[in-house]
């Protein structure tokens, strides 16, 4: 499956995975690409996006993907505004969409959000003029996460169409896991997921993917195997007895890094809980490619920038 | 369409032989002689240069890509269509600090191409001198950009088209000025 790049974004936002064709997503990947070269210049700097405003609302910790946004923001020549919600009108109760329609009338370009509940990047991009990029919404999406994983792997093993990647962890909670299925199932990927059934949603297969409750299933034969964090924070109660029955289960050690091709990459969205879901031995090893997705996430958000600020087609969001 | 040829695959060879005597004749030291084609066809006309040029002195001028399009002054909303230009390769193999780098690029217009390569170029380091050498010369500048070396001027009236066809990037070679038969 060869799939030709389309000429441009149709819409003016990215709210998720689930908007893109295979021919947009090979556009993002072919422009992130060639954005990869401005990171190793003299100067780390092109004048794309001279005078535009991109407004970083993140409503929710974030440390690698807040600070990609903006090292893509530098790089591209646009301002960045910062807004984090502590210290700020949102702590007096303002809503979400009072926030942002405030911030809309200071002429921003972009509105890059990441926010604890589901649909929240899509109910700006409905009611705003500036293009609005999801930087991850609740368990729902992750969109550039899931391109900056697709270009990591397209980049080492050549191709996406006919890789085999198994995808383990919190899938209850993960937003990453859901625009990755989306994508490499999309992109002719075989994906194949495991977690323990507390922590499988139900009907998960039906965004493309199979569905294993023994890690070592998942593994067996595969090119790529990406970890998911554990997000002890976002559950309620404990979906496994502690977190060393989870390892023991689950943990990506090294006698089952070798159940996977012998080549195959090792992935991990970050942050790690070492020794939970991914040994340190693996996170460090030589199939290991976790820093190059750190890196790779700049170029991805530069190709996504560029991409939108060429078009103001009609929103996508349903 | 009307299509008139300007020049053939001879006229080329001919024209392209002229600009490597000129540019050598030029450029002094040509251990110093950086020929950076501006994307696409820029490109394969740097590297027959190249050849051209090593033809003469024995040794081959250094070649490299430049893509000037995040450098456009026509990106973003002054677009007519919701289309960013496509990416392409920047290859400098060498730094081009004190080198004479002489740009190339197939027609010379408006001139906004060239501003852009000239900020791409000054992005990567300081070139002891920066010359042009376009393969046609069309006018209609809208900028103070001239070229050093021209393969062949063709006066033009602004609806026209100058086609540039390489062997290496389109399969035919030759020029041609094209423009829209007058309906009626």
């Amino acid at each position: 499956m060869t799939v030709k790049a389309a000429s441009h974004l149709r819409g003016k936002d990215l709210v998720g995975i689930d908007q893109l064709s295979p021919e947009e997503i090979q556009l993002l990947l072919d422009t992130a690409e060639q954005m990869q070269e401005i990171a190793k210049r003299p100067i780390k700097k092109v004048p794309a996006l001279r005078g535009k405003t991109v407004v970083n609302l993140f409503m929710e910790p974030s440390t690698r993907t807040r600070f990609s946004f903006e090292v893509a923001e530098k790089r591209l020549s646009a301002d960045s505004l910062n807004f984090s919600s502590s210290g700020t009108s949102v702590e007096k109760g303002e809503t979400l969409l009072d926030t942002a329609r405030n911030l809309e009338a200071m002429q921003p370009d972009f509105i890059v959000i990441r926010h604890r509940y589901a649909g929240a990047p899509h109910q700006l991009a409905r009611a705003l003029k500036s293009s609005v990029v999801n930087a991850g919404d609740g368990a729902h999406e992750h969109p550039t996460q899931a391109l900056l994983d697709a270009l990591t792997i397209r980049q080492k093993r050549g191709t996406l169409a006919g890789q085999v990647v198994a995808i383990a962890g919190d899938l209850a909670y993960s937003r990453v896991v859901r625009s990755n299925v989306i994508l490499l199932s999309r992109m002719g990927a075989t994906v194949r997921v495991a977690g323990p059934p507390s922590l499988v949603p139900p009907g998960i297969e039906a965004l493309g993917c199979e569905v294993h409750y023994r890690l070592e299933d998942a593994i067996a034969g595969a090119d790529v195997v990406m970890m998911l964090r554990i997000q002890l924070e976002r559950q309620g109660k404990m979906n496994f007895p502690t977190v060393r029955e989870y390892y023991d289960f689950f943990g990506l050690t090294p006698e089952r890094v070798k159940l996977a091709k012998k080549d195959a990459l090792v992935m991990h969205p970050g942050p790690m809980n070492r020794g939970v879901e991914i040994d340190s031995r693996v996170a460090d090893g030589p199939q290991s490619v976790i820093l190059e997705q750190v890196t790779n996430g700049v170029a991805v958000r530069m190709a996504v920038l560029y991409l939108l600020a060429g078009g103001h087609g009609e929103p996508v969001a349903d | 369409m009307k299509r008139v040829q300007v020049l053939d695959a001879r006229g080329i060879a001919r024209a392209l032989e002229r600009m490597a005597a000129e540019i050598l004749e030029k450029v002094g030291d040509e251990s110093l002689l950086y020929l950076v084609g501006v994307q696409t066809r820029g490109v394969p006309l740097a590297r027959r240069l190249a050849r051209l040029i090593a033809a003469k002195t024995g040794c081959e001028p250094t070649v490299g890509a430049l893509d000037i399009t995040l450098y456009r002054d026509d990106v973003g909303p002054w677009r007519a269509a919701h289309q960013q230009p496509l990416l392409r390769d920047t290859a400098l193999p060498v730094k081009v600090d004190g080198r004479t780098v002489c740009l190339v690029d197939d027609v010379l217009y408006t001139g906004r191409t060239v501003r852009a390569a000239l900020d791409t170029l000054m992005d990567y380091g300081r070139p002891q001198a920066i010359r042009l050498a376009v393969l046609v010369d069309r006018g209609h500048r809208e900028l103070p950009i001239a070229a050093d070396f021209v393969g062949r001027a063709v006066p033009t009236a602004a609806s026209e088209d100058v086609q540039v066809r390489l062997k290496e990037s389109d399969g035919e070679e030759g020029v041609w000025l094209a423009r829209e038969e007058a309906r009626g």
